[in-house]
This record gives structure tokens, C-alpha cells and sequence, in this order.
């Protein structure tokens, strides 16, 4: 064995026992995929929080709480939207599915509160979080001032400046934000940071990861806390249309967004699901964050999962448009939904982002994240393929975050 | 002798010359690119074990000097490959066994085997992998070993008495005792009963004990060398080259040998 185990299982036996929920297995595997790659420090705290999912996160108390902050403080459920103007531009039907309008304004918030309310629960004393687009960052902000925990957000010095009003509302909301000069100075430096402050307190320190990466258990933590999206839609689109979509889509940055509304509809073969990654500038090294269209399997943030890195294994600095979607590597249940080719994996870029940004605005009256923006472009690609289908988008947030960001990009019309 | 035993013989010599034994880190190709193997043979002729840094673009488990070295390292060009190659032409080579520190990723990016089949040939004795717990080492551990290099196993002071007892089996040349619960750079004395710890990380033992993680002054060697046969320093002494300074004088006046 030279790297970590290949599956010996079928891609078809692999999804299955996705599906049937046997995956990840004891060891955080998703097929080859996550893993614990921490240092010695962390093990005894991921031991503690593994211990705490168990005990809690299935149990009735627990859901029926979360349930009921859910529904009556984060605002859920969030609406389905039909978007009948897209859809007479891109020639098929378009159905919305709002995280914009839960509660802070993204879907971050299903996750930070879930994972606050747990922390209490285990005992922790202080959360850090990491963010890139701010969203998670001001999540946690809000979930934590929800459950009554102090909160410190690490954020890279580029993103403090392209998602200023974020940075604004996370210490309203009371958190103190440090932001990262070291690295990249984007959301993987933040996660660096936000790392060694867990390792120096491990004890009392609760790390409130805002994406589905990491180290086991939080891949799965983070997917099953936003699973809660894709179980609304699924049952709303039902009960709309009386079938499931022909296809869903959803922006990719760490996964977290896109895996709580792939997850639930893995099992419905007839569904199409589509990915979209940071496609940037272009293909150039550096020049995107598409780590699964472009990256090769690798360690970092302590899973093994697809990445952007070198031959000698250093990590590419990346880009994206989007602050959310600046990132190298990816959720490893992604990687093995890549590799056994149930989801595919495409991009959008910048531009196609901003493009899709405006249309929205000006079609639908809704202004999504430069992150969601890229679902929207990879929409519209799908449609004109598929004429007359029926496509669901994940809307994970709303755009006021970018207004720094847009007011550097005037808008071009509807671009249809 | 396989690099698990050259490592602890290094330890136990130091011992039993009634001195602590100093395993010496330096980030490779830092602070000037050119001057490794002369740093290396300096640091090496002052020191019982030299670690040698492998650069990572993320290097979690380390603190400010070890991140500024790291980045600058990898701006001057230095990679796995490169290290191996100079260590290998090393003239004359060194005597003190060296490990290398290398976060996962740049040795998966290199494959375990070729890994193991370059740092035989290099002279390298082992490895130590900040962040490849216990858990999840055997495929490095069986490839290494295939080629007589050990894979040294960390521990912490927040690490249960069952895992203790699992690394200080599998560890091999010697076991690492984080002195901290932290990043490198910081500081060994920040509280805590580091004694207790250190007992306890050499009762379940079976290789020599060494203690590090902010480690700067020849008190600190001196109260860790009651409990643990070994030393290491690490960020003080890349400061120390960062300022131009000689390392073989910083090196003696932590161990108290005269040059
Ligand atoms: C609105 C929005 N969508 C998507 C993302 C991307 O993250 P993920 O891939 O984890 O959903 C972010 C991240 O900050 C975000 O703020």
C-alpha cells in the first residue's frame, strides 16, 4: 500500500452504502476519502466531539430542539421559488430553492447553529471559526450569540476587504474577528489559523468548521446539520410539481451547501446532479479554484480528499471571484461522488458568474451570492442543453455581502 | 543498523557521556537556499539527531518562525526532492542520524515508496510527520520500514494513557513528546505538570523519550533532561540562523558541551 487504501467496492456498491448511510465508516471514510490527518493534539478533541455526535445529534431531545431554533429562529422552512422569467430565458422550468432567506442571509446558518447547539452541549467554552466569504463567519457570530458562547472568527486580510459588510455584523453580533496575514490570506489560511488556535486549547475550544472538509467527524457533521435542505426541496418540489426535478445544481466551494441538498436525492437515480465549481480567470494554475475538475487526491486540513496542489505536494494558491468558493480542496464524500461518477463536477467562471448574478437580479428580483451565482451559470448551461427540463437550484445566499466586489463590476443588462 | 536503532544509539551515547541528547531542527534551505549542507554540517556537528524541515505551504502545528521559514523556503525552491539530493551529497557525510519533519502531503505527492527507496539511499534514519497521528500511519509506517527507516511516533499532553501506550509501541528511534498543547514557537514552561507528563510518556516507552516544542534556554534543557534522555529545539534555533549567528555556539550553550 503506497497511499491511502483504493475501495475495493463497485462505484455502484459505494453509493449504495452512501445511501444507506454506512458511509462514513468508523475509520471518516467516504470510500478512499477523509480520514483524521491531525496533529496528535487534536485526536483526544475529535475523539470528544465524535463521542458527542453520537450521544446527541440522532437523539429526539436534540432534534426536537434544533427543530424548533430552526423553524423559529433561523426562519425555516425556507421557500421554493419558481423563477418563471429565467425560465422563459433559458427555455425550461426553474425552481429556487431559498437560503437566501434563512436567517443571516445563507445556508452557513443550518450548520453554525446546529454545530453551537452541540458544542454547548459537549461542554465546550469558546468557539473559533473560520471564514472566507463572511457568511459563516457571521453565522457562527449569530448561533453563538444564540447559545450564549464567546466567539472568535478567523478571516483572511483579502476577504476582511472584498466582504467588508460581513465584517461589520459578525462584531455587532459580538464575535471578535482576527484577521490572517499569513498564507494566502484567504479562507485557507483562515482555516490554518483557526487550526492552531484549536490545538493550543483543545479542551475548552469548540472548532465551528463552516464547510463540509476537515477532518472526520465534520464532513459528516456538517452534511447531515444541512441535510435539512435538500429534504425541504425534495418534498417541496413533490408536492409542487408532483416529480422530482430532471436535474439540481449547486455551487461547490468547500461542499457544504451542495452535499445538504445532493444527499437527499443520491437514491433518485432519474435526477440528474450538477456541481459547480470556481472556473476564475480560466484553466491556468492559480487561476481557479476547480479543485474536482482539476486537482489530483492529497492531504490537507486534515482529510484526504481531491486538491489543488503541486508535484512536490504544495498547495496552489487559488482564485475565484467569489471569497466563498477561493478555495483548494474540497469535501472528500464530493471526491467519492466524483469518482464514482454520480454527480458531475463542471465550472463557471468569473464572468459567467457576474452574468448570471445580473440576470437574476434583473429577471427575478433576487440578488444572489457571487458563490450561488455560479449555480445560476451552471443552470442556464444545463437548460440549453436539455431544453424544457426542469432544473432546481441551491440559492445559498444573498449578494449584499459583494457589494464591494460588484461595485467594481457595473451591470451589463439581463444577458440574455 | 536500521535508522530506528542508528537514532537511539545516537540518544543513548549522548546519555552516557551525562549529557542531555539535542536533537536540532533547522526548515531546509533556510535562511539562505545555498548554504544548506554547511548549515546542516554545523548544526550536525553540535547535535545528537538533526531534523530537517520539509517545507509545506500549510503548516498547521507550527507556529511564526516555522511558518516565515517554511514560506521562504518554498519562494527559494526547495522541495522534497532537492533536500534528499543534497543530504545524499553531503561530503563528507554527517554522523548524526537526521530525520526528516515533513507535513503528509509533500511525501504522498512523492509516493511512499519512492520515498522510502530515496531516503535509504540519502542516509536518512526516519521520519517525523506532525500531522499523521497513530490512526492513520501504517501505510507510511510499512513502507518506511521496508527500507529500515522509522516513522517516530508524537505524543501530547492531552493524550490518553491508552494512546500513549499505543505510540510509545509503535514508535520508533525515539518518541516525541510535545511539551505543549500548541503550535511550535511558543513556550515549554506555560504551565502544566510537565513532569507528571514526562513520567508518564517514559513509563509506556519503549524507545528513548525526546521533548520538545518551544524549548530556548539551557534551563529548560536542563529541566526536561531530568525526566527524558532528549531535547528538541526547533524555532530558537532557526531565530538563531535567521540572525546570522553561529548555531554550534547556541547548540553548546543549550547542552552545556564546550566546543
Ligand atoms: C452563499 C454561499 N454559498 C456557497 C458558499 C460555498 O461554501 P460551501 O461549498 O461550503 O457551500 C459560501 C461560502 O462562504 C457562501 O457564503
Amino acid at each position: 500500500m503506497t497511499t491511502p487504501a483504493m475501495p475495493t467496492e463497485s462505484p455502484d456498491e459505494l453509493l449504495r452504502a452512501l445511501i444507506d448511510g454506512r458511509l462514513p465508516d468508523t475509520r471518516g471514510r467516504f470510500g478512499p476519502f477523509g480520514g483524521r490527518y491531525v496533529p496528535e493534539t487534536l485526536v483526544p478533541a475529535l475523539d470528544r466531539l465524535q463521542a458527542g455526535i453520537e450521544a446527541h445529534l440522532h437523539e429526539p431531545g436534540f432534534q426536537a430542539c434544533l427543530g424548533a431554533e430552526l423553524r423559529d429562529w433561523a426562519g425555516r422552512p425556507t421557500a421554493l421559488t419558481p423563477a418563471p422569467a429565467l425560465g422563459r430565458a433559458w427555455g425550461g422550468e426553474v425552481w429556487l430553492k431559498r437560503e437566501d432567506l434563512a436567517h443571516t442571509g445563507a445556508h452557513k446558518i443550518n450548520n453554525a447553529l446546529g454545530q453551537a447547539m452541540l458544542a454547548r452541549l459537549i461542554g465546550a467554552r469558546r468557539i473559533v471559526a473560520e471564514t472566507g466569504a463572511g457568511q459563516h463567519g457571521v453565522a457562527s457570530a449569530a448561533a453563538c450569540a444564540r447559545v450564549g458562547l464567546p466567539c472568535v472568527v478567523y478571516m483572511g486580510s483579502v476577504d476582511i476587504e472584498r466582504q467588508a459588510p460581513n465584517v461589520d455584523r459578525m462584531k455587532r453580533l459580538g464575535a471578535e474577528v482576527v484577521p490572517v496575514t499569513s498564507g494566502d490570506k484567504t479562507l485557507r489560511a483562515a482555516i490554518d489559523e483557526a487550526l492552531r488556535d484549536w490545538v493550543s486549547d483543545p479542551v475548552n475550544t469548540y472548532y465551528l468548521l463552516g464547510s463540509a472538509v476537515g477532518p472526520h467527524p465534520y464532513p459528516y457533521l456538517v452534511r447531515e446539520f444541512q441535510s435539512v435542505i435538500g429534504r425541504e426541496a425534495r418534498s417541496q418540489i413533490l408536492e409542487r410539481t408532483g416529480v422530482l426535478p430532471d436535474a439540481i445544481v449547486a455551487c461547490v466551494g468547500g461542499g457544504s451547501n451542495s452535499i445538504g441538498l445532493f444527499h437527499e436525492f443520491l437514491a433518485d437515480q432519474e435526477v440528474e446532479i450538477i456541481g459547480i465549481e470556481a472556473g476564475g480567470k480560466g484553466t491556468g494554475l492559480g487561476d481557479n479554484s476547480a479543485t474536482l475538475s482539476s486537482g489530483r487526491p492529497g492531504v490537507l486540513h486534515g482529510s484526504y480528499s481531491m486538491l489543488l496542489h503541486d508535484r512536490d505536494g504544495q498547495v496552489q494558491e487559488t482564485h475565484s471571484i467569489s471569497a466563498g468558493l477561493d478555495y483548494p480542496g474540497v469535501g472528500p464524500e464530493h471526491s467519492l461522488l466524483a469518482s464514482i461518477g454520480r454527480v458531475s463536477y463542471r465550472t463557471a467562471s468569473d464572468d459567467e458568474a457576474l452574468e448570471a448574478l445580473d440576470e437574476c437580479a434583473a429577471l427575478e428580483g433576487i440578488l444572489p451570492a457571487l458563490e450561488t451565482a455560479h449555480a445560476f451559470a451552471g443552470a442556464r448551461h444545463w437548460t440549453r442543453d436539455n431544453p424544457g427540463g426542469r432544473v432546481l437550484i441551491g440559492l445559498s445566499g444573498r449578494g449584499d455581502k459583494d457589494m464591494p466586489t460588484l461595485s467594481r463590476h457595473p451591470p451589463r443588462g439581463t444577458g440574455t | 543498523m536500521n535508522g530506528g536503532d542508528r537514532i537511539e544509539a545516537a540518544i543513548r551515547a549522548a546519555r552516557r557521556e551525562g549529557r542531555t541528547a539535542l536533537v536540532a531542527y533547522i526548515t531546509a534551505g533556510y535562511p539562505e537556499k545555498e548554504a544548506f549542507r554547511k548549515d546542516l554540517a554545523r548544526v550536525a556537528s553540535a547535535a545528537d539527531v538533526v531534523e530537517v524541515g520539509v517545507p509545506f505551504t500549510d503548516p498547521m502545528a507550527d507556529g511564526l518562525t516555522i511558518q516565515r521559514a517554511s514560506h521562504a523556503a518554498i519562494q527559494a525552491g526547495v522541495t522534497l526532492r532537492w533536500i534528499l539530493r543534497e543530504i545524499e551529497s553531503m561530503d563528507p557525510p554527517i554522523t548524526a542520524p537526521v530525520v526528516l519533519m515533513s507535513y503528509l502531503n509533500p511525501l504522498l505527492a512523492l509516493g511512499y515508496d519512492e520515498l522510502a527507496g530515496r531516503s535509504e539511499a540519502a542516509g536518512v534514519a526516519g521520519f517525523i510527520v506532525p500531522d499523521l497521528p497513530l490512526d492513520e500511519s501504517a501505510g507510511l509506517d510499512e513502507a518506511l520500514a521496508d527500507r529500515g527507516l522509522a516513522l517516530v511516533q508524537l505524543v501530547s499532553p492531552v493524550t490518553s494513557e491508552e494512546r500513549l501506550a499505543a505510540a510509545g509501541k509503535a514508535s520508533r528511534g525515539f518518541l516525541y513528546a510535545v511539551t505543549v498543547t500548541g503550535i511550535t514557537g511558543g513556550d515549554a514552561d506555560r504551565g502544566g505538570d510537565i513532569a507528571g507528563y514526562l513520567q508518564r510518556v517514559v513509563a509506556h516507552s519503549k524507545v528513548p523519550v525526546c521533548a520538545g516544542f518551544g524549548v530556548r534556554t539551557r534551563e529548560q534543557v536542563t529541566n526536561i533532561g531530568a525526566h527524558v534522555p532528549g531535547v528538541v529545539v526547533g524555532s530558537a534555533l532557526v531565530e538563531t540562523l535567521e540572525r546570522g549567528e553561529d548555531p554550534v555556539a547556541f547548540l553548546n550553550s543549550l547542552s552545556g558541551r564546550t566546543a
